[in-house]
């Protein structure tokens, strides 16, 4: 849905802040734009709704070059997240969320019924909040807002520039959590810049690394961090990418190549998981528990089996030979 | 002490026995320096705005409105006459008009100037993000976000204009100039001072009404 064509951005005479980038944004995916600070990723993002020229090489919206369709029109067909909020200072909360349905002259009611989905979408009271102003709310509260304006108008991709940033850790998680289940009936196509490791493995469907305006690597964010394709990208991921990884799977996907154990081998004390538990989870409840292995229970409380450390230790071997990295495709 | 307090009841006299002459020319320096700053606005206000988008030209032209604000009032007056002689105009409203118009230039331009060059850059660029246009941005967002900082250029304007309208009545533009000028001539001090106190009404009448606009335009978000 979003094509980079070996997009290069230049600055002024000599400050290439993108390299010859090249990457598609498939419908209904999340991508993440990585690395570290100055890398060129809100650059990069700007440019898809002309906030940035292209210096060269070419944008794809929808298989047409951006240079090609109307700047205003496709604004308003993007969502866009400011890093760090950008509400308006002078709107109500009501306004800011209907700004783009205001400019695309929907009627009030439609907008009124909008605003109020919206709301109940992120669980604010839409009456508590119609006439307060941004300074009238936390941090979190702007974010949401935020994040819901730019769904306003039901627009097929969104731009998201660090949309959490701002907020402190547990907010932040808990912010991210409500996002994703959004997403999830959603499906938006969504462009997402992070220079947080942990957040681009939870919130990407993929991850483009970045550094000094290239791309690294564009790939899974399991593949990234079984199989980092140079030593920045390994170094950048961290020590513990491993540890990481296991927080992007989860015990279905292990009971997909592999019998649970039986669960009547030992009985007792030991913790019991939902098989939807990711295999970090799995592992921390093992050593907090001083047993051998965890008890996986389905939907319905039923337990269906059993997991231990060697198990999810084989699954991890296993994915990290299959797959093969994929670098700049 | 004696003589302060029959000054004080002497001018109390000559305000009850004026009154109606007095209201007259306070409505007369009103509608000059209201028209004044009327067209000011309409000229400065939009410059301001326009000068955002041309640094260069933003420069010189808070530079040549600097200037005249240093031009002595009598003095910039005075050029007046001759120029507007020439149309049959050196006398009476007009020059004074006009005097007044280009005195309220430098706030009422550098203050929405610097009010429009220094809108948040994030809220400017979430307003284009959106998919506002040109127009759209200033109206909804820039505008209403420098609301106070172009007022209080307007105000500090209408303030400085209803003193230095005082002179209009030195070139038959009428006004509470009159009332100071008369006395001059005349000697008549109660008259002086009661053209000063009345003046003085204004100006501080005017900045409460300006104020009281300025909280009513003002969104309730940016306080
Ligand atoms: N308007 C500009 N003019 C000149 N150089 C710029 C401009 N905007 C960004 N740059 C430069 O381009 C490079 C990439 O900037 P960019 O803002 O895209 O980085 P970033 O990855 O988003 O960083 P951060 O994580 O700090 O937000 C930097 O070196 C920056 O200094
Ligand atoms: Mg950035």
């Amino acid at each position: 849905m979003i094509q980079y064509k070996s997009v290069t951005k230049i600055y002024g005479e000599d400050v290439t802040a993108v390299d010859q980038v090249s990457l598609d944004v498939n419908e209904g995916e999340i991508v993440v734009l990585l690395g570290p600070s100055g890398c060129g990723k809100t650059t990069l993002l700007r440019m898809v709704n002309g906030l940035e020229s292209v210096t060269d090489g070419d944008i794809l919206f929808n298989g047409e070059s951006i240079k090609s369709l109307n700047e205003i029109e496709l604004r308003r067909k993007i969502g866009y997240v400011i890093q760090s909020n950008g509400l308006f200072p002078n709107m109500n909360i009501e306004q800011n969320v209907t700004v783009v349905p205001t400019l695309l002259g929907w009627s009030k009611e439609d907008k009124k019924k909008r605003f109020e989905e919206l709301m109940e979408l992120v669980g604010l009271d839409a009456e508590d909040y119609r006439k307060r102003y941004p300074h009238e709310l936390s941090g979190g509260q702007q974010q949401r807002i935020g994040v819901i304006r730019a769904l306003a108008a039901d627009p097929p991709a969104m731009l998201m520039d660090e949309p959490f940033g701002a907020l402190d850790p547990i907010i932040r998680e808990r912010v991210q959590d409500e996002f994703l289940a959004i997403q999830r009936e959603l499906n938006k196509t969504i462009l997402f810049v992070s220079h947080d490791i942990d957040e681009a493995i939870k919130m990407g469907d993929k991850i483009a690394l970045m550094k000094d305006g290239q791309l690294m690597q564009f790939d899974t964010p399991s593949q990234i961090l079984q199989n980092p394709a140079n030593d920045f990208v390994a170094q950048f991921v961290g020590k513990d990418r491993m540890v990481k990884s296991l927080t992007i799977h989860r015990i279905e996907q292990l009971m997909e190549r592999y019998e649970l154990l039986d669960s009547s081998i030992e009985k007792g004390q030991i913790a019991t998981v939902s098989k939807s538990s990711n295999l970090r989870d799995v592992l921390s409840y093992i050593l907090e528990s001083k047993q051998q292995a965890v008890h996986v229970v389905n939907e319905n409380d039923e337990v269906i089996g059993q997991v231990d450390f060697a198990l999810v230790n084989q699954y991890m071997i296993d994915l990290a030979e299959k797959d093969e990295p994929v670098v700049n495709p | 002490m004696g003589n302060s307090e029959s000054t004080f009841w002497r001018v109390i006299d000559y305000f009850q026995n004026n009154i109606d002459w007095i209201l007259e020319l306070t409505v007369e320096h009103v509608v000059l320096v209201g028209s004044a700053i009327i067209v000011a606005i309409l000229i400065g206000v939009p410059l301001g705005i326009y000068l955002t988008t041309n640094e260069q030209l933003a420069s010189t032209v808070l530079n040549i409105a600097g200037v005249i604000m240093t031009i002595p009032s009598i003095a910039l007056f005075g050029i007046m006459v001759p120029i507007f002689a020439v149309i049959n105009q050196g006398i009476g409203f007009v020059p004074a008009f006009v005097a007044l118009i280009l005195y309220s230039q430098l706030p009422i331009i550098r203050n929405t100037y610097t009010a429009i060059h220094n809108v948040n850059p994030q809220i400017r660029d979430a307003a284009y993000g959106v998919g506002m246009n040109t127009w759209q941005r200033l109206f909804k967002v820039e505008i209403p976000n420098t609301i106070p900082v172009i007022m209080a250029g307007i105000r500090t304007a209408v303030v400085l204009n209803i003193g230095i309208g005082v002179i209009a009545a030195f070139i038959g533009a009428g006004g509470l100039g009159i009332l100071i000028s008369q006395g001059i001539t005349r000697g008549y001090h109660e008259m002086i001072i009661s053209g000063a106190i009345a003046i003085s009404i204004l100006g501080i009448t005017a900045d409460l009404f300006l104020r009281f606009l300025q909280r009513l335009l003002t969104p309730k978000g940016i306080s």
